[in-house]
């Protein structure tokens, strides 16, 4: 099935700059080992050492979380759209303060 | 989820409710004209208490709408000092706000665009000490803050206490809204169970916000406070609104409750606040950056010195090439990113000194390459900062 995975802002530097990827495949799984085969740099950012989807970062078919229906078992239809959702803190941290993941430093 | 149940503002006990003053009347006459605010929605609004942590990018537009529509207790909460970088997006400041606390400047702002209003300035963190009793007398806590551990205390004070949390936060050019712990909807730990471990997620060298993004999520959050209060349309409950700026699309996804969530499931196992920088890794990256001072450094004035002497150094920047645009010190570009694949264009026989803007990234390349093999490598220490306080002052910082 062709599908569109809309990757997010925070990710795009590892996948090419793209906003958006089309691929092949019958589930959300198919569709993100697909993605992170193409983008090895990805991979560590969605998963887990033990090779789980991270907890701060959740899929969605069209507007439905994964984590509701079959997980990476989720099957997709012919013109579904994956979004990559990772949870982002705010605007420019400061260094002080602890968040410290999004600013240059 | 199409709720449509307005938050009950609780009328102050024994008093009957407030009328409003002729210059009210005037003031808010274009809300009281309209069916949907009238003069029980005006009256609404100005029972109302609404808490906004943080006064940045997303408190500044939040802070001027909700005292604009006559909020009638707005707290606001900030521990920060205005600096010249805030002035691009943090529009209750001006140029001569720079060094105050914000709180001050925020609140003589705001009372001055609405002096009918009450204004609580609580200059301080918000921690899990002060939480529960700061957020306790409001109605709503609107979340503008910018950093993982306050969203979770946030969230979690909010869940233990029953308020509706009116979450917003930003990224570059995307936003992302909802409203939390609204009763029976999800809260932001239904959504995220964890925060991203500290440096994992983007590089630090991709931050940065469009000025005018917090100013349109900050707004949308203002706009669902005070349909909450009013009880009017159908809040943004059940449903993270995302915004892209730059293709100017708005989604929307579904939330849905987490039955297992730790803190508002069915069995939950956060019953009290904790210790949020601990939950967050924070402590963790010092614990790294402790090791990361066993790495070899060199001060910007020995670099300066050595530089001058004539000795044979090969300067390498590691930051992206956008920051090179704003200012550089004649280093070789290679972005912490690209090193490992790039790795193979340096000498390691030559001498090599890593700097990015303030130590940070650099110090991830000197790690990275000393396990490659590299000997004769060491980190500017500051960075490019340091070197403009110390060597160079006509280098703009950023």
């Amino acid at each position: 099935m062709g599908v569109k995975v809309i990757i997010p802002t925070p990710l795009r530097a590892y996948a090419g700059k793209q906003e958006s990827v089309d691929l092949q495949a019958a589930t959300v799984g198919e569709a993100l080992s697909a993605l992170t085969n193409r983008f090895q740099e990805l991979k560590k950012h969605l998963y887990s050492d033990d090779g789980r989807l991270r907890s701060f970062v959740n899929v969605y078919v069209n507007d439905e979380d994964i984590r509701y229906l079959q997980k990476s078992d989720t099957p997709v239809r012919e013109g579904d759209t994956i979004s990559i959702v990772p949870s982002i803190a705010g605007g420019v941290t400061q260094q002080r303060k602890c968040g410290g993941t999004r600013e240059p430093f | 989820m199409a709720t449509k149940i307005g938050i009950p503002i609780a009328p102050v006990a024994g008093k009957p409710a407030p009328g409003l003053s002729k210059e009210e009347v005037l003031r808010y006459s274009r809300h009281l004209i309209m069916p949907e605010v009238g003069m029980e929605g005006q009256l609404k609004l100005k029972q109302a208490k609404v808490l906004c942590i943080g006064t940045g990018g997303l408190g500044a537009p939040l802070g001027l709408y909700l005292a604009a529509a006559g909020v009638g207790k707005i707290g606001l909460v900030d521990s920060d000092a205005v600096d010249f970088t805030n002035l691009q997006r943090q529009v209750l400041f001006g140029t001569s706000d720079v060094g105050r606390p914000k709180i001050e400047a925020a609140a003589e702002h705001l009372r001055n665009l609405n002096p009918e209003i009450e204004i609580a300035a609580y200059e301080t963190r918000l921690t899990s000490e002060n939480a529960l009793d700061i957020l306790k007398d409001y109605d709503i806590v609107v979340d503008g803050t910018d950093n993982f551990p306050t969203r979770y205390l946030v969230n979690d004070a909010c869940v233990l206490l029953g308020k509706p949390n009116v979450y917003g936060s930003i990224f570059r050019f995307e936003g992302q809204i909802t409203i939390f712990g609204y009763p029976g909807s999800p809260c932001y730990r239904c959504l995220y169970p964890e925060p991203p471990p500290p440096g994992l997620v983007p590089s630090c060298a991709e931050g940065g916000v469009l000025g005018v993004l917090p100013g349109i999520v900050g707004t949308i959050q203002a706009a669902e406070t005070l349909k909450l209060i009013l009880g009017k349309g159908e809040p943004l409950v059940g449903r993270l609104l995302l915004f892209d700026a730059l293709a100017m699309r708005f989604r929307e996804l579904k939330l849905r409750k987490n039955p297992e969530c730790p803190v508002c499931g069915e069995h939950p196992t956060v019953t009290k606040l904790i210790d949020y920088a601990e939950f967050c890794g924070i402590r963790g990256v010092e614990e790294t950056s402790a090791t990361m001072t066993d790495l070899p450094e060199i001060t910007p004035r020995e670099l300066k010195s050595r530089l001058d002497r004539g000795d044979d150094i090969y300067i390498l920047d590691v930051r992206e090439p956008h920051e090179y645009q704003i200012c550089n010190i004649g280093g070789h570009l290679i972005p912490l990113g690209e090193l490992s694949r790039r790795a193979a264009e340096l000498d390691s026989s030559r001498e090599i000194v890593a700097h990015c803007r303030s130590g940070k990234r650099s110090a991830q390349a000197v790690e990275f390459l000393r396990k490659a093999g590299f000997r004769k490598i060491s980190n500017l220490k500051g960075g490019i900062l340091a070197w403009s306080d110390e060597v160079d002052p006509s280098v703009p910082k950023y």
